[in-house]
């Protein structure tokens, strides 16, 4: 008699193993230095690939499924969001610049990351860590569309989303994160992993995604503060890819370790500048406050990333040098890149504005050693010269750092009254940089830093202009020539706050909500 | 260091002489007044007299600070990448050794900004 015997279900280990290492094979009739081009000429040395662990043993068909629930929760609650007219539950209409400079500055990114992680993966001979590249790839895309869609709420009302990845490739102030991103993805697949995948994802990523997700939970934003609860199981799962690749490539060859060192002394200060964007939206964007870019950056940096750093000594890692320098800029990363976006707000695709008296107060209580002395009296200036009709609008560009390309906003280490110069002459021309840290950068690699698109000089180049524009003519407007080539409107999704249409229409709209006008 | 490439790893540097349309960079900053958050970037021709710098660029970028106006040009010391140097203001920028992409600053005895904050 024939029995039915029930088929024996693997268990989660075994399945692992079949739907990740059982799908890969060893060829026989291509040479395995030609499927894997990249994996050698960075001087990485991996001699086991098996030793690999993926901590999640994640599937492919798990995955989907797990991600699919996610996403409609996800949705639901957006649409509910949309229906119910939730932007004008935000606390202030000022709120919207942050969303504006995330959407703008950081959403781009994850697209790139999605497209960085795919090519990693594709390099990597071990089935292991390239099964969960190909996961963070499909992770980081799937960000980039949640964003988006959870702001396009938001640009149905207000005005500088219009086009943000348009101005990600041309705004001055975007070439920052842009160039910082582009930088990781033209290295090699280790060069990559360590970048983003442990440098960025993470040491910083405390420092980028729970200030945004938590001011978005304080200041009424429902679309970004889902988005950010949706994205945290991802993010968790990133994390731990990136110290794993640490880990793994450390643990495989001595001769790794030097190479190792200098990426995460490179990708650290890369990225620590990236996030002066992220100390002054803290500070100054949300107008119900979480905590000051100090207080943050001595949790997640100085705390948790101090931890990090001793658990990596055991394999001869250790703290970059340049968290001395990273701990005298606190007390004035954000007031200075504030001060940035007030100089040039012409030129952006959000509003900026002055503190008020409160505001004021509370940045003096939360830098006491700083505020008084070197920002309130700038800041009384303007708050002036603004109320007698004559704001200040920086109309002159500003010289950029080579590598960052962040203006040369940045003082010298201790003395907060004397900018930061350093140059470097290379095959007959001058480099200019913030600091110590982007100018080792720029001399350990000058060939790939010389062709830097430094938003500046391009737009003294005249390929910052749309077609057809001719520079010569009589009376030509060079400002006004840029913001067409940005698809900005002057008077509309630039200048200063205070008299901006978003501010009036927020205050009618909301006054409509809740009075009977 | 040699870009690590899998290729000849060699590109032509974007910000070349040649690529300005017939001018240079020159980069100035004033010293002790923060408010302009950073030094300016100027593309002039090399030829050009640096006393139109003066007269001409410089009321432009800096007028809007109340210390611009009580600038005595006489007084004022200069540096160029970081060391004392003396302008000659009735020279060309060539002719005072000034090169595509040097930078400048000034420093105006007597004017330390806003309420003396160097800003």
């Amino acid at each position: 008699m024939d029995m039915q015997v029930a088929k024996k279900k693997l268990g989660l280990k075994e399945r692992y193993a079949v739907m990740t290492r059982g799908l890969d094979w060893t060829p026989s009739y291509q040479k395995m230095e030609d499927i894997y081009p990249y994996i050698a000429y960075e001087g990485i040395k991996i001699h086991d690939w098996d030793k690999w662990e993926d901590p999640f043993r994640l599937t492919m068909d798990a995955y989907w499924k797990y991600q699919a629930e996610k996403e409609r929760k996800l949705y639901s609650v957006l649409d509910a969001y949309t229906q119910g007219n939730g932007h004008l539950n935000v606390t202030d209409a000022r709120y919207l610049n942050t969303v504006k400079l995330f959407l703008s500055g950081i959403s781009p990114l994850e697209y790139v990351a999605h497209r960085g992680f795919a090519h990693a993966g594709r390099q990597f001979p071990g089935p292991g860590p390239r099964v969960a590249c190909l996961m963070q790839s499909v992770d980081e895309i799937r960000h980039a569309q949640t964003q988006v869609h959870a702001v396009s709420n938001y640009n149905k009302y207000y005005n500088g989303m219009h086009d943000f990845h348009h101005a990600h490739d041309r705004v001055w102030f975007l070439s920052v994160p842009k160039s910082f991103f582009d930088d990781a993805i033209t290295a090699g697949p280790f060069e990559f992993m360590v970048s983003i995948g442990f440098s960025f994802e993470y040491v910083l990523t405390n420092l980028l995604f729970v200030p945004f997700v938590s001011g978005a939970a304080y200041n009424g934003d429902m679309a970004a503060m889902t988005f950010g609860f949706s994205a945290q199981s991802d993010e968790a799962r990133h994390m731990t890819l990136g110290l794993e690749v640490i880990k793994f490539i450390l643990e495989q060859d001595p001769d790794n370790v030097p190479i190792v060192q200098r990426w995460i002394n490179k990708w650290t200060w890369r990225g620590y500048r990236v996030l002066t964007l992220v100390a002054m939206m803290m500070d100054y964007m949300l107008p119900k406050r979480t905590m000051s870019w100090k207080e943050s950056w001595e949790i997640y940096f100085e705390e948790n990333g101090g931890a990090l750093f001793k658990d990596l000594a055991r394999y001869g890692i250790t703290m970059p040098k340049c968290a001395e320098h990273i701990a005298l800029e606190k007390d004035h990363l954000s007031h200075q890149a504030w001060s940035t976006f007030y100089n040039y707000a012409a030129a952006s695709n959000f509003h900026t504005w002055m503190p008020d008296e409160d505001e004021m107060d509370w940045l003096a209580s939360k830098y006491p050693n700083s505020f008084d002395k070197h920002y309130r009296p700038r800041y009384e200036f303007w708050r002036e010269q603004a109320a007698k009709g004559n704001r200040f609008y920086n109309k002159t560009l500003p010289m950029l750092c080579q590598t960052c390309q962040i203006p040369m906003i940045f003082t010298e280490p201790g003395d907060p009254t004397k900018i930061c110069y350093r140059e470097v002459d290379y095959k007959g021309d001058k480099y200019h940089f913030c600091s110590d840290h982007c100018k080792e950068i720029f001399e350990y690699e000058p060939e790939k830093y010389v062709q830097a698109w430094l938003p500046v000089h391009q737009i003294y180049q005249g390929n910052c202009f749309p077609e057809g524009t001719d520079p010569t003519v009589e009376g030509f407007d060079p400002l006004a020539a840029v913001l067409k080539y940005y698809h900005l409107e002057n008077g509309r999704d630039n200048l200063d706050f205070e008299g901006s249409e978003d501010q009036k229409n927020f205050a009618e709209w909301r006054g409509q909500a809740t009075k009977n006008i | 260091m040699a870009v690590a490439a899998v290729t000849k790893y060699e590109f032509e540097p974007k910000d070349k002489l040649e690529n300005f349309h017939g001018n240079q960079l020159l980069y100035i900053g004033w010293e002790d007044h923060l408010l302009f958050c950073a030094p300016f970037a100027f593309p002039f021709p090399p030829t050009m007299r640096f006393g139109d710098i003066i007269d001409n660029v410089l009321p432009g970028a800096f007028g809007y600070h109340p210390d611009f106006a009580k600038i005595d040009w006489s007084e004022a010391y200069w540096f160029k990448s970081g060391k004392p140097w003396t302008p000659d203001f009735d020279k060309s920028l060539a002719d005072n050794g000034l090169k595509h992409k040097d930078v400048i600053r000034f420093h105006t005895p007597g004017l330390h900004g806003i309420k003396d904050s160097c800003n």
